[in-house]
């Protein structure tokens, strides 16, 4: 299955670096005093990172003279996304802002990328340390994984069976984010909760449909489902509204306002969460357009200036922390719905 | 779906019809092999699930065996799929006061017009099936971007018959299900009782034979990526309603399971064979494995590496089939193989 399938997502991510580089070719020209920052995200046509890149609009305004390029795969592949890196630095960006598809793949990459002069920071979904200078989490780990923890106890009450409901069994920040779960289950206050299993939908959404529906079959008394992925969440949402099992499974985890307001208003999504995606752009362009400028090396230690955001510190191998994620609900999903 | 009428090979029949008293025989054992590990999955509810989730793909596989009958392929059907699924999307969205009749009509016919470029330039042109339809498989999901600026649709977005018209009963089975039965209904009778459906198999078979008959093999061409192409158009419609998104990656890849669905329900890559019957089958096989794996608990690491083998082993099982089949054709058609090569002009 896996060697037509790539055979297929070469070829729509040649045509997608095709048409990046005859952008490309055109802004050269246009802008030479410009610092151009590219944000490559894990996929197009994806609403979060859509919210991104208008917080690096917004970072690329304040500053003036920087200018954004918007780029990723047609699907969340890590050669889709190495492809465009090539093309990126046969364009000669000034820094790459990358959501990565595989924590190690890129690298080799992105080492070209660096030994070319071009600055390499990764944000939400990261690339290992050697691959880029700084990584911007939007939130910790651990306090995304806690976060979800208590939504899911709020709105089962606190004991009962629930499962999780990932992407693919290979995503970094994924996985990481489940670990981070279950180490918070860990304190006594969630003894009556019992984690089952854990699905992959592989953010396709008739896969992710199909697997919360086997989650019903196999566990008849579930009471919960913790979906750490936008796509996941709406489907199993979804699939708790067709079921008839609103009230009696209930669906949280990380999800956008605007694909989540449907759920909300059924009453299958008591609460989710997400960070941030305009501060996240806001912040990972003004760390980028510092590490060009030469204003900051990136090293552990160093405070990056980043406008209306304040500062932020490195950290520990090149990772800056922003904030805890934000929680939605009835009382608020609508508004949001309207920004992203 | 025998075809009595073709009296001058019946060994042909009774073969298809033992190689789908076969894949039966498969379905009922890995049946038997999930609900002796997990009960819940043989009740009549999940059984019913299984048959939903499974109807779009059933409807594909009947439309993409009537291309594979002539010798063709069409990898453009999920993009298909997927662009018209977003043209009635972004339609729900803007004009929701619309009628759900407009959208059930429209779906069709924008799969048949992207279903049409995919035969006229097989047909006519004379560009190989397999290039041009990885061609419009590109293109048309390329389209999508185009059409929507990359955005997705939502579930509040839509309207609400849009959503609900699928789930509708009718003597409390879904419409779904109701669609998905006339359309592999239609394709049956098609197929197997009128004449330009039985000519598609001459055209497949042996297209020398056919064009000294005076069957218009372009002709024969052009519809059959036509209706796959209508057929695509209308699971758009399905698909996006029933997951309630629109999105640029909708059904990604899916037309290898629709090809699979195929050639396991015994339907010759090489053309001129296969049966409805035979497809709907191959679909249901499929869409048991996706719906069982998750429920019998099968690490997500198996997961793929299992219906790939299982997949594998069908295909085997028809291949040796088939390789019988082979050989009476050519010892009913000609001595000298290179004639049954089809002609350019």
């Amino acid at each position: 299955m896996s060697s037509p399938l790539s055979a297929i997502r070469g070829v729509a991510a040649a045509l997608v670096v095709a048409s990046i580089t005859l952008c490309g070719v055109t802004s050269i020209s246009q802008a030479q005093e410009k610092v151009r920052v590219a944000f490559l995200v894990k996929n197009l046509g994806n609403r979060f990172f859509d919210a991104v890149r208008d917080g690096g609009t917004e970072a690329a305004k304040e500053l003036g003279n920087v200018e954004i390029i918007y780029v990723g795969p047609t699907s969340a592949t890590a050669e889709g996304q190495i492809e465009i890196i090539n093309s990126l630095i046969a364009q000669r960006v000034d820094a790459i802002a990358i959501s990565a598809n595989d924590t190690n793949a890129l690298i080799p990459a992105t080492k070209r990328a660096m030994q070319r002069g071009i600055r390499v920071v990764s944000f939400d979904s990261a690339i290992a340390p050697e691959g880029r200078i700084i990584q911007v989490d939007p939130s910790e780990t651990k306090l995304i994984g806690a976060k979800q923890v208590q939504m899911m106890a709020d709105a089962m009450g606190g004991e009962g069976e629930f499962a999780i409901l990932s992407a693919a069994s290979t995503m970094t920040n994924q996985n990481n984010w489940i670990a981070a779960m279950k180490d918070e289950l860990k304190d006594p206050k969630y003894a009556k909760m019992k984690l089952v299993t854990t699905a992959y939908g592989d953010d396709q959404s008739d896969k992710s449909y199909r697997e919360t529906l086997g989650l019903f079959k196999s566990y008849p008394n579930l009471k919960g489902i913790i979906s750490p992925t936008s796509i996941g969440i709406v489907a199993a949402a979804k699939a708790v509204t067709d079921q008839n099992l609103v009230g009696k499974v209930h669906v949280t985890g990380l999800g956008l306002p605007s694909e989540m307001k449907a759920a909300v208003e059924a009453g299958a999504t008591k609460s989710f969460a997400i960070w941030n995606p305009i501060d996240l752009g806001y912040t990972t362009t003004q760390i980028a357009y510092n590490l060009v400028k030469g204003t900051v090396k990136g090293v552990p230690g160093d405070e990056v200036p980043t406008g209306r955001m304040g500062k932020v510190k490195v950290g520990e191998n090149g990772v800056v922390v922003m904030s805890e994620p934000f929680t939605f609900d009835k009382s608020n999903v609508a508004e949001y719905a309207k920004v992203f | 779906m025998n075809p009595s009428t073709h009296s001058s090979r019946p060994s042909l029949a009774s073969l298809a019809k033992r190689r789908e008293i076969v894949l039966l025989v498969l379905i009922v054992a890995l049946l038997a092999a999930v609900g002796a590990r997990a009960p819940v999955f043989l009740t009549p509810s999940s059984l019913a699930d299984v048959l939903t989730d499974t109807a779009i793909l059933l409807m594909l596989a009947c439309g993409q065996m009537a291309v594979i009958l002539t010798r063709g392929i069409d990898l453009s059907v999920a993009s298909n799929m997927a662009f018209t699924g977003m043209c009635t999307a972004l339609l729900s969205k803007y004009h929701p006061e619309l009628p759900i009749v407009v959208t059930l009509a429209l779906a069709p016919l924008i799969g048949f017009c992207l279903g049409a470029i995919n035969g006229a330039l097989i047909a006519w042109v004379k560009i190989p099936p397999i290039v041009v339809t990885l061609g419009t498989l590109s293109a048309y999901r390329g389209m999508i971007f185009v059409l929507s600026g990359g955005a997705s649709v939502v579930t509040h977005e839509f309207s609400r018959p849009y959503l609900d018209f699928p789930r509708q009963t009718l003597f409390g089975v879904p419409a779904l299900l109701w669609i998905a039965a006339l359309v592999c209904a239609g394709m049956a009778v098609f197929l197997t009782l009128a004449r330009t459906g039985r000519s598609l198999y001459a055209v497949g078979g042996n297209p020398l034979a056919a064009r000294y008959v005076g069957i218009g093999i372009e002709r024969c061409q052009f519809l059959v990526y036509c209706l796959s192409g209508t057929i695509a158009g209308l699971c758009g419609y399905l698909w996006v309603s029933r997951y309630a998104i629109a999105f640029t990656e909708v059904a990604f890849g899916y037309e290898l399971t629709v090809i699979a669905a195929c050639v396991i329900g015994g339907v010759s890559v090489a053309g001129g064979i296969g049966t409805v019957s035979g497809c709907l089958l191959g679909g249901l096989f499929l869409g048991i494995i996706g719906n069982a794996l998750p429920v019998i608990q099968v690490s997500p690491f198996w997961q793929m590496a299992i219906s790939g083998l299982v997949i594998l082993c069908a295909v085997i099982v028809n291949s040796r089939g088939e390789a019988r089949k082979g050989k009476l054709i050519l010892r009913d058609r000609s001595p000298s193989e290179p004639q049954i090569r089809p002609e350019t002009a």
